[in-house]
């Protein structure tokens, strides 16, 4: 077995590389430079959607976005991204469904790490976000789903990269930006995925107190990774708990107040996509912008309304139903009949 | 003489293969289908995962999402994606389905563009998501697809996922963990499975309605052929009741 694995080792000698870009910097003590000057302080951190984005986000940063596409979304942040016209972001395209169509539809990004964009799952592909990589716009490296898990994980660590055994002998890694390597203990060969360390992320919890410690029922996907590894953390919440319910629960922390930069405050917030326990995803709207996407004149006019036209998310839920709706989405997510 | 259609077919031959106490990580739609139907008929201990952390679920719906609150109802676990791909990469996880725009002879996916240059796709589909990471990790992988020479085609404009790779020992050598790969194809035609030496596509079964010509013709490269075949079963009259009543009983993906 032992000769085995030589016998490739040596075969291919000349290990090779992803030839794509990496978008971020993975060097662990650049990251503990900005982490050694990071707020520790127990201190509340209740702010606006206007006041984070404007404050923690700036043009040219790296994002990523907590829950799974249409499954527990920061929605109020993403559209005050586009609001607030950011441009030449990096995004991390983990699993992005909703939250790729909200950010393409401002093309706020013009770099992207790919595990999963353009597609919706069962619902079909979007349009308007085909458009946008397809022309070119958008500068683009290949991964996937526990890659991108992975750097996070990594950059969670306070590594480098961390050596895994997927990508391996595919496109998809000849347009990474991942290395192969061989095993100091075995001989095994490995891909080394470089850490990724984003400048802000949006993750919206089910609860959690003005402090930034937080909740999260259900999948969790990558989001307490995503906020240990992110340099800026802001998250909105389905409610703001009392601290006391933190502490008489503490092993049910998912994020500790440390990590948090600022919180906000907003009921419904995952709208229209799902929150677990909560409420369903919005499936009639989720169709109804799929299909104006079709037409960009249309879309661009459904998004003015949608977006630009709604001074806040408050006024987006009214747009879309408000309350009557929000009380259908949750009797689809808890299973019972509405009469 | 049961009526029943493509789908339905592929479906329940995909259920077949599923044995009980087996794992198995599935996405959204037909695959998601089998692994029920397989519950509720053979597999009463099938344990049925989500990519984005679901183990275990009684499935009270179809989920739209391998992420929605669906995935995790009432589950032995509502735990993280790192943890379901650690639990792959750790051997644990014996089948996974995927599907994709092309497949090769050797079972390679594509699932991310159509077009000779990378940076600017022709057509840009979604990526590899999970798929690439299930196809590297997980033992057996399985493809449900309707069968055309497009779609089957040794001119794949982009390998998302591996197969055996360029056959023969190639997956292995690549670094791959030993004894994964490709297991069977299921297509509304045939049956396939892989050539032990070459890992070269092999058909074992014809479906009922389709001829050995059917198969090659929608076919853009050789099969090859296992020394007998014989005709796919059918789906039978159970099977059928419970696909319809209790795992599709909206024709969400059946009515496809």
């Amino acid at each position: 077995m032992t000769m085995l694995k030589k016998k490739i080792t040596n075969k291919d000698g000349n290990l090779k590389s992803g030839q794509n870009e990496l978008f971020t910097n993975p060097d662990a003590d650049a990251a503990r430079e900005f982490f050694r000057t990071k707020s520790r302080a127990l201190k509340p951190k209740l702010s606006t959607v206007e006041e984070v984005v404007k404050n923690y986000l700036h043009d040219g940063d790296y994002i990523g976005i907590g829950g799974f596409g249409a499954i527990r979304i920061p929605t109020a942040i993403l559209h005050e991204i586009i609001r607030q016209k950011k441009k030449h972001l990096g995004f991390a395209g983990h699993t992005s469904t909703h939250d790729f169509q909200i950010l393409a539809a401002g093309e706020c990004f013009d770099k992207c790490d790919i595990a999963y964009i353009v597609g919706l799952e069962a619902r079909g592909l979007s349009p308007n976000s085909r458009r946008y990589i397809e022309s070119g716009k958008v500068k683009i490296t290949e991964w996937s789903n526990a890659t991108l898990s992975w750097r996070i994980k990594a950059a969670a660590m306070g590594l480098s990269f961390l050596p895994a055994r997927n990508l391996m002998g595919t496109d998809t890694f000849k347009y990474s930006a991942s290395k192969e390597i061989i095993c100091p203990f075995t001989g095994q060969k490995y891909m080394a995925h470089p850490a990724l360390y984003p400048d802000f992320a949006a993750i919206h919890v089910h609860e959690c107190d003005v402090y930034g410690n937080a909740h999260i029922y259900g999948a969790s996907v990558s989001d307490q990774d995503l906020a240990k590894a992110s340099r800026y953390v802001v998250l909105t919440t389905e409610k703001i708990i009392p601290t006391e319910k933190i502490r008489q629960n503490p092993e049910a922390t998912s994020i500790p107040f440390w990590c948090v930069d600022a919180v906000v405050e907003i009921p419904y917030g995952s709208y229209p996509g799902n929150m677990p326990y909560e409420y369903f995803s919005d499936e009639e709207y989720l169709r109804k912008w799929l299909t104006i996407e079709k037409d960009p004149t249309e879309f661009k006019k459904f998004i003015d309304k949608q977006i630009f036209g709604t001074k806040n998310f408050f006024e987006y839920l009214e747009l879309n139903g408000g309350m009557e709706k929000m009380k259908k989405l949750r009797a689809i997510e808890l299973l019972y009949d509405q009469k | 003489m049961i009526k029943y259609n493509q789908i339905e077919l592929m479906i329940c031959v995909a259920a077949r293969n599923l044995e009980d106490g087996a794992t198995v990580v599935v996405g959204t739609g037909a695959p998601c289908a089998a692994a029920m139907l397989a519950q509720k008929t053979h597999s009463p201990n099938l344990c049925i995962l989500f990519e984005a952390g679901g183990v275990a679920p009684n499935l009270p719906a179809m989920p739209i999402s391998v992420g929605d609150s669906r995935t995790f109802h009432q589950a032995i676990m509502a735990s993280s994606m790192p943890e379901i791909m650690e639990t792959c990469q750790r051997g644990m996880i014996d089948y996974t389905f995927l599907g994709g725009a092309q497949v090769d002879m050797y079972g390679n996916i594509n699932s991310t563009m159509i077009g000779p240059d990378h940076s600017k796709p022709l057509v840009r589909f979604p990526g590899s998501g999970g798929a690439n990471d299930l196809a590297s990790l997980c033992w057996r992988t399985m493809m449900m697809t309707i069968q055309d020479a497009k779609r089957f085609t040794n001119d794949i404009d982009f390998i998302t996922s591996p197969g055996y790779l360029q056959g023969g020992n190639s997956r292995y050598e690549a670094g791959l963990p030993r004894g994964t790969g490709p297991y069977r194809i299921i297509t509304n035609m045939a049956i396939m499975g892989f050539d032990d030496t070459t890992k070269r596509m092999k058909v074992l079964s014809v479906n009922p309605g389709y001829t050995r010509k059917d198969v090659q013709n929608n076919c853009g490269f050789e099969l090859i052929w296992a020394d007998s075949i014989a005709e796919t079963h059918e789906p039978d009259e159970d099977e059928l009741r419970i696909l319809r009543g209790k795992v599709d009983p909206d024709r969400y993906i059946i009515g496809r």
